[in-house]
């Protein structure tokens, strides 16, 4: 910045200063307008005089920068965690020249109309940062997201006292299943529990990769001590399952989840029983 | 014809589901359907993780009356010197079951695997409707 560009740049912020609650209230305003009340017009004043404060401070200090760009940020995760589009985010900065503008033509003097070029430079620079500050909050939330959804989509219940159960739907990539494993050992921990019961019918393939999965759960349940019992094995998934040439081995599977239940229950000496129905009719004392 | 290139676990599972779709158009029994899904899972895994990616290619041909789907997995890897030990049951580079390849072959009607040591490898098969 020469020394001229400087001294204007000055003399426009002296001017946004004097005049800084007046410039607040035309930025919320305009800036609000194209977002129809998705946001409270108390917030967003918050926001944007906190930032107009951290860009008047900006050029006093050599690191004032970092502040802003803290705040600009900020700005740009919450209206990205609100589903606001890059777009509608990026304008509420620059919108900043629109208010200022008219503060500039109040004014009428030449040398804020130099500065106000220069600060027009500036603010152009802050919108692409929210750009991409937004970009990256974007990123963040997909891959939380994803992440929860790898928990979400892999409970382990408890059945019985000593009996876990843990369904499996849809496509099992390397990712989920060691999410399932680890959690079902866990859970295999957490309630010292003997028995696992692993059911695929939700499962639409079972290749060498996903039965090896599986095979290192049983494993590993095993040096645990515990049982584990893989069930929904279905016709198609059988066959396949056969002519791939996987062997299971001594694993104990079960057509159904209630067949595994049933199983687990007489191994650990629960007996199940119906119950008779018995009627019992009282006659009524003849009177 | 559909080609797809594979170069993630992601693609792996389009692929996946790809095939299966084109195996329910052709009114293949839900075991057939299921086979030949295996198959291209096995097939498609090996081209990401033995050649580092590659392509697939799903095609439905037709011989006499019956119907079929062609699935070709080219890649530009490291190839196979030894396709009898590739094709062997429980043999793997690696430390996977081995059983992709070997199995793969019974899951499908026509199995062809051509390699060329340090040029790549194309596996082509076919499942036919009955
Ligand atoms: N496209 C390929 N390029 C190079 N080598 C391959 C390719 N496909 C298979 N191979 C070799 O053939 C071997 C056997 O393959 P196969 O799919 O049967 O077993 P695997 O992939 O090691 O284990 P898995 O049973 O999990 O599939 C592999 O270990 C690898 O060395
Ligand atoms: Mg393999």
């Amino acid at each position: 910045m020469t020394v001229q560009e400087s001294s204007s740049r000055r003399r426009i912020e002296d001017l946004m200063r004097e005049n800084e609650d007046r410039l607040v209230d035309r930025w919320v305003e305009i800036s609000n307008a194209p977002l129809r009340g998705r946001v409270v017009d108390s917030d967003v004043r918050r926001e944007l005089r906190d930032l107009l404060r951290a860009l008047l401070r900006s050029s006093e200090s050599p690191d004032g920068g970092a502040d802003l760009r803290g705040l600009l940020a900020d700005l740009s995760r919450t209206r990205a965690r609100q589903g606001f589009t890059p777009g509608e985010t990026a304008l509420a900065v620059f919108t900043l020249k629109e208010a200022v503008y008219e503060l500039v033509e109040a004014d009428g003097g030449e040398e804020v109309l130099h500065g106000y070029i220069s600060l027009s430079r500036t603010i152009d620079e802050l919108g692409l940062y929210t750009f991409e500050a937004y970009t990256a909050a974007r990123e963040k939330i997909i891959a939380d997201q994803t992440e929860q959804l790898l928990e979400l989509s892999t409970p382990v219940v408890k059945l019985w006292d000593g009996i876990v159960a843990v369904p499996l739907v849809g496509t099992l990539d390397s990712a989920r299943t060691q999410v399932v494993m680890e959690k079902l050992l866990q859970t295999l921990v957490d309630t010292g529990s003997e028995y696992a019961v692993i059911d695929i019918t939700g499962v639409p393939a079972v290749d060498t990769q996903v039965a090896q999965h599986l095979l290192k759960t049983v494993m590993a349940a095993r040096l645990m001590g515990a049982h584990c019992i893989i069930s929904g094995i279905r016709p198609q998934i059988a066959h396949t399952i056969v002519t791939l040439g996987i062997e299971f081995g001594d694993i104990v599977t079960k057509a159904t989840l209630a067949d595994a239940l049933a199983f687990a229950l007489r191994q650990s000496g629960v007996e199940v029983v119906n119950r008779r129905r018995t009627r019992v009719s009282v006659r009524a004392e003849e009177a | 014809m559909e080609q797809l290139s594979i170069t993630s676990n992601d693609d792996v599972v389009i692929v996946r589901q790809k095939v299966r779709a084109h195996a329910i158009d052709l009114g293949l029994s839900l075991v057939d359907q299921t086979k030949v899904v295996t198959a291209a899972s096995e097939l498609a895994r090996n081209t990401l993780v033995h050649a580092g990616g590659g392509q697939a290619c799903i095609e439905v041909v037709q011989n006499g009356m019956r119907r079929g789907l062609r699935l070709v997995f080219s890649d530009n890897g490291p190839g196979i010197s030894d396709l009898d030990l590739a094709l062997t049951d429980g043999w793997s580079s690696g430390g996977g079951l081995g059983l992709g390849l070997s199995g793969s072959r019974r899951l499908v009607d026509e199995f062809t695997l051509d390699s060329d040591p340090g040029r790549g490898t194309v596996v082509t098969v076919t499942k036919w409707t009955r």
